[in-house]
């Protein structure tokens, strides 16, 4: 049942003037400021499951559609529309930030103002990138959140902070550019058929010849290889979430890594399907690369959001591996069941990393605010002080390793089972991480949770507070309910992922 | 050409002109007779000229091509519009300049007035009908740019870096005039129109034709201030006081577009595929230079000279592309950087005071904790500038692009979009040194009411017009349909 009135406008409009109502209000008006924080985050959260409640999950068409002129001169539109692949994606943005918001609650010192309303803007525009169907506008809020991240991690950032966020914008912002390039020559192209439009929809039936095909595949990649990150262009995750506050790396790891991986399924399987079933090999190598050898770079970090961070690099693996596993079991045996598979977990796998590496990076937080060390060896026996946030540890860990009846069992084995469709080998190598997952996660937790108490510190530590306890307890909760009943998630994606895996079948040349 | 001359004289086309030289005469007549104490006549006269010459523009406005004095003079549409924009640019320059000059005891007539007759000369290029009229006013253009820089009668870096923008100057005006003269004697006329025919005649390949463009191109490639021709352009920026810095970081800019687009596109665009080569070497010069050596600078002012070079590259990437929407898309290019540039300037006025100049990047170091509201507003500029969405500069870039993608130039646009990011990188260090550095002193921000309005606007300006983008591209495109 569709709306009659612009949810998606809302959804983005309201998170930004809310952090330009926090601008005004200033850090003397802090005090309001963090309620009008939380009644923005929340009320937009609360307005986004409306996305969810009436979804027709019957079409793979873009629903709740909104589109009015906005650049006449290069027939660009401020066209909005979401599916069963965009949904998900914008409830879990909208979920995560009220999180992140009561999070800083009391921790945030710093001009709390300006956090909060940077945190604000950011969700706005991340809605917007999800939502948005017009490639030009798309590419605007793209670019555009790296400003306020930008801030975030330079302003409420760690000792080493200036570097980190310098090379995050840096690396970002030259891994998209090329995409601009790629995406106005698409342009020139839909005006030599006749009709100029950057809408995502053209780009996706417009016939294109294999080489521009590559050139395009390659520059789309460069940007949401960066992002996702795969491996060999990673580098500037962990110095970024090392550095940046918690709520900047859980939103980092929650959200913006999905980016990367909703720009493949959008923009590289369905306009570039000739050049991604050529150059397949590439991703899905980088892809087990980042699966195994990072996965074995995890286990050496000394330094836990470090090592979160490695493992989110190993995670998000499973989602270029996912995607891209169609156009090998396509070519083999023209097996649409398993490339739908793979779809589906790439899906899962991102949604469900989202809830799970947010909430690791929420227990770092937790730990760090108290400690306010980094480091796995300032820890030890944290269970004997704080059982209540021992529980939480474990439970996210579990999750992180793939445990059965967690949401993060759900995606690895929906990708596990399409790589065996495809080859053996894939998914021998896919399944390490099973295994190197369980390594390093446990072997953190035996760590810095288990054991004897190590330290003053440690001993001195007080549980859970209310507010933590709530965070914490909202993720769980979710973590396991995905895990165990994942069908509102894999039927509100089903006519989507079925009418891409459709699209990707069928050549442009 | 033999009917009587006063018949094509048509005075009215050039009314905008004659009335700003009459301006200028009673200025500088009236500031004679003016006490020190109530030298502001001389600053309200001079507005006042800026706003009486616009409605004398809007007023005579036209539709199409109008000439005049013989073919030597054209009024049109994107004449208009960028007289109008020049007005307003000199405008603004005076009053972010006011505070500053009053500070420093420099408030004198000779700001305004060399302000106004590098105007008039901005007018007269931008309505040249003819080689002539396009020498008549990049010289007196040109002589008071140098008058200018050295007013600081007092200051040795300002008068070296006057002597240096002289020396240079005139070699370039004269290379520019050696050029016209050589074109002149191969096609036997200086109007641009007949010009245009007369090259198709003499055969674009004519080697003669080509060795004057290339002293042609140089000319203008040195006004622009494009690499190799670029020299003079920080030291002058640098060594001029900020108020001269501001403007001729930006009003001349849209002489030399006008320059380029008069000469180039008007009078020699039957020879574009020789030129075109020749401004793909400036343009991937100027931007790999202009953005590296910009990395280097801990001075605003050259960080902001270097930057400019860069973006004359991507100014000279639409003028290549050699058709209507090339054209269109640096003329929107220029106008968005004259915006954007202006501001950065006027944030550097706006943090000087007496003994401080505010023009090196540590001092804007912990801004945001002294004034939040002009951080921002420096930040959307130095966002703006570096071409990020959401702000106008990145449709420039855009416009640009899609100027050259179109005409099969892919690459130039990959090496362009690619050399931005590196500009990025000392945008940000500003946004750094604002954001994430803490204040070396406590002293609050100065500047009176009208600076700190105006920039206020001026840097919502670079938001509103970044999200919405289409008016400004609309009037570009009514300009140059």
């Amino acid at each position: 049942m569709q709306l009659t009135w612009p949810i998606l406008s809302v959804l983005i409009w309201l998170p930004i003037l809310g952090g330009v109502a926090l601008l005004v209000l200033g850090d003397r008006g802090i005090a309001l400021g963090r309620w009008v924080a939380l009644a923005t985050t929340a009320v937009t959260f609360g307005i986004s499951t409306l996305l969810y409640t009436n979804f027709d999950m019957a079409t793979a068409e873009m629903q709740f559609v909104e589109r009015a002129a906005w650049i006449p001169a290069f027939n660009s539109w401020y066209a909005l529309g979401v599916d069963g692949i965009a949904t998900p994606l914008i409830i879990l943005t909208t979920f995560i930030t009220p999180l992140v918001v009561i999070a800083a609650w009391t921790v945030i010192e710093k001009r709390p103002a300006q956090y909060y309303a940077a945190f604000l803007i950011l969700e706005g525009l991340m809605v917007g990138v999800f939502a948005a169907t017009d490639a030009l506008l798309f590419y605007v809020l793209w670019e555009a959140m790296l400003i306020p991240m930008f801030i975030i991690i330079g302003v409420w950032g760690g000792a080493r902070r200036v570097y980190a966020t310098i090379k995050f914008f840096l690396y970002t912002f030259l891994g998209s550019v090329l995409m601009l390039v790629s995406l106005i020559y698409m342009y020139m192209k839909t005006c030599d058929a006749g009709q100029c439009s950057y809408a995502i929809a053209d780009f996706q039936e417009l016939p294109l010849a294999l080489n521009a095909q590559i050139l395009i595949f390659i520059s789309f990649m460069l940007a949401f290889a960066v992002k996702v990150p795969m491996w060999p262009v990673h580098t500037w995750l962990p110095d970024a979430h090392v550095e940046a506050p918690t709520g900047g790396s859980v939103i980092l790891a929650a959200i913006m890594l999905k980016m990367g991986g909703y720009g493949f399924l959008r923009f590289s399987l369905p306009i570039t399907p000739d050049a991604s079933a050529e150059l397949d090999w590439l991703v899905i190598s980088l892809s087990l690369i980042a699966v195994v050898y990072i996965g074995f770079v995890a286990l050496v970090q000394q330094d836990m959001k470090k090592l979160i961070a490695y493992s989110s690099i190993a995670h998000m693996g499973f989602v270029t591996l996912g995607s891209f596993l169609a156009f090998d079991l396509l070519q083999v045996n023209g097996d649409t069941r398993g490339a739908a598979m793979g779809i589906d977990g790439a899906m899962v796998q991102m949604i469900s990393h989202g809830l799970i590496s947010g909430a690791m990076f929420f227990c770092v937080g937790v730990l760090y605010d108290r400690v306010h060390s980094r480091e796995i060896s300032s820890y030890g026996g944290v269970v004997n002080t704080m059982p209540t946030f021992a529980a939480f540890a474990v439970l996210f860990a579990l999750a992180n390793s793939g445990l059965p009846a967690t949401s993060g069992f759900v995606g690895e084995f929906l990708v596990i089972i399409a790589s065996f469709r495809a080859d053996f080998w894939y998914a021998f190598l896919a399944a390490m991480t099973l295994i190197l997952g369980a390594a390093y996660t446990l072997w953190l937790v035996k760590r810095v949770i288990f054991g004897a108490v190590a330290n003053d510190d440690v001993a001195a530590l007080k549980d859970l507070n209310g507010r933590e306890f709530f965070v914490l307890g909202v993720l769980g909760v979710a973590v396991l309910l995905l895990g165990i009943w994942p069908a509102p998630l894999l039927d509100v994606m089903r006519p989507t992922v079925e009418h891409l895996v459709q699209q990707i079948t069928v050549s442009k040349l | 050409m033999s009917e009587p001359v006063i018949a094509n004289l048509n005075l009215a086309a050039a009314s905008a002109e004659i009335f700003m030289v009459s301006a200028i005469c009673v200025i500088l007549l009236v500031d004679v007779f003016l006490s020190e104490r109530s030298r502001w006549v001389t600053y309200a006269l001079s507005l006042l000229a800026l706003v009486g010459v616009a409605c004398v523009t809007v007023s005579n406005g036209v539709d199409g091509r109008v000439s005049a004095f013989d073919g030597s003079f054209v009024a049109d549409p994107l004449g208009d519009l960028l007289k109008l924009f020049a007005y307003g640019t000199v405008a603004v320059a005076f009053m972010y300049s006011h505070d500053y000059l009053r500070r420093r005891g420099l408030f004198k007539g000779e700001y305004f007035i060399l302000g106004l007759t590098a105007l008039l000369g901005i007018m007269v290029m931008i309505s040249a009908g003819s080689l002539i009229t396009v020498y008549l006013g990049v010289e007196l253009l040109s002589l008071s740019l140098y008058a200018m820089v050295a007013f600081d009668r007092d200051s040795g870096v300002a008068a070296e870096s006057a002597m240096k923008y002289f020396v240079l100057g005139a070699i370039a005006s004269g290379t520019l005039l050696y050029g016209f003269s050589i074109v002149y004697g191969l096609t036997g006329t200086l109007q641009l129109d007949e010009l245009a025919v007369a090259v198709r005649e003499v055969g674009a390949d004519k080697l003669g034709l080509i060795f004057g463009l290339a002293f042609i191109i140089a000319g203008v490639a040195f006004k622009f201030g494009a690499v190799p021709f670029h020299m003079w352009v920080p030291d002058v920026y640098h060594g001029a006081p900020t108020p001269v810095t501001l403007f001729i970081g930006t009003a001349p800019k849209i002489a030399s577009y006008i320059l380029a687009i008069r000469v180039l596109a008007e009078g020699l665009d039957a020879m574009v595929a020789t030129w075109q080569s020749m401004l793909i070497a400036l343009a991937v010069l100027s931007m790999i230079i202009g953005n590296v050596v910009a990395i280097a600078q801990t001075n605003l002012k050259r960080m902001l000279a270097y930057s400019t070079i860069s973006h004359v590259g991507f100014i000279l990437l639409g003028i290549l592309a050699g058709t209507a929407e090339g054209y269109r898309a640096s003329l929107f290019y220029t106008l968005a950087y004259v915006i954007m540039a202006i501001g950065s300037f006027g944030m550097i006025l706006l943090l000087s005071r007496a003994g401080f100049e505010a023009d090196r990047i540590d001092d804007f170091r912990g801004l945001n904790r002294k004034s939040p509201w002009f951080a921002a507003m420096m930040m959307m500029l130095m966002f703006s500038t570096a071409g990020v969405p959401p702000f106008v500069g990145f449709w420039a870039k855009i416009a640009v692009l899609g100027a050259i993608v179109d005409v099969g130039l892919v690459w130039l646009a990959a090496v362009a979009v690619v050399l931005s990011v590196v500009a990025a990188f000392y945008y940000l260090r500003v946004v750094k040194v604002m954001y994430f550095d803490e204040p070396t002193d406590s002293v609050a921000v100065e500047g009176g009411g009208t600076v700190r309005a105006l920039l206020t606007l001026n840097g919502l300006a670079v938001l509103v017009l970044g999200i919405f983008p289409g008016a400004l591209i609309d009037l570009c495109a009514r300009a140059l349909p």
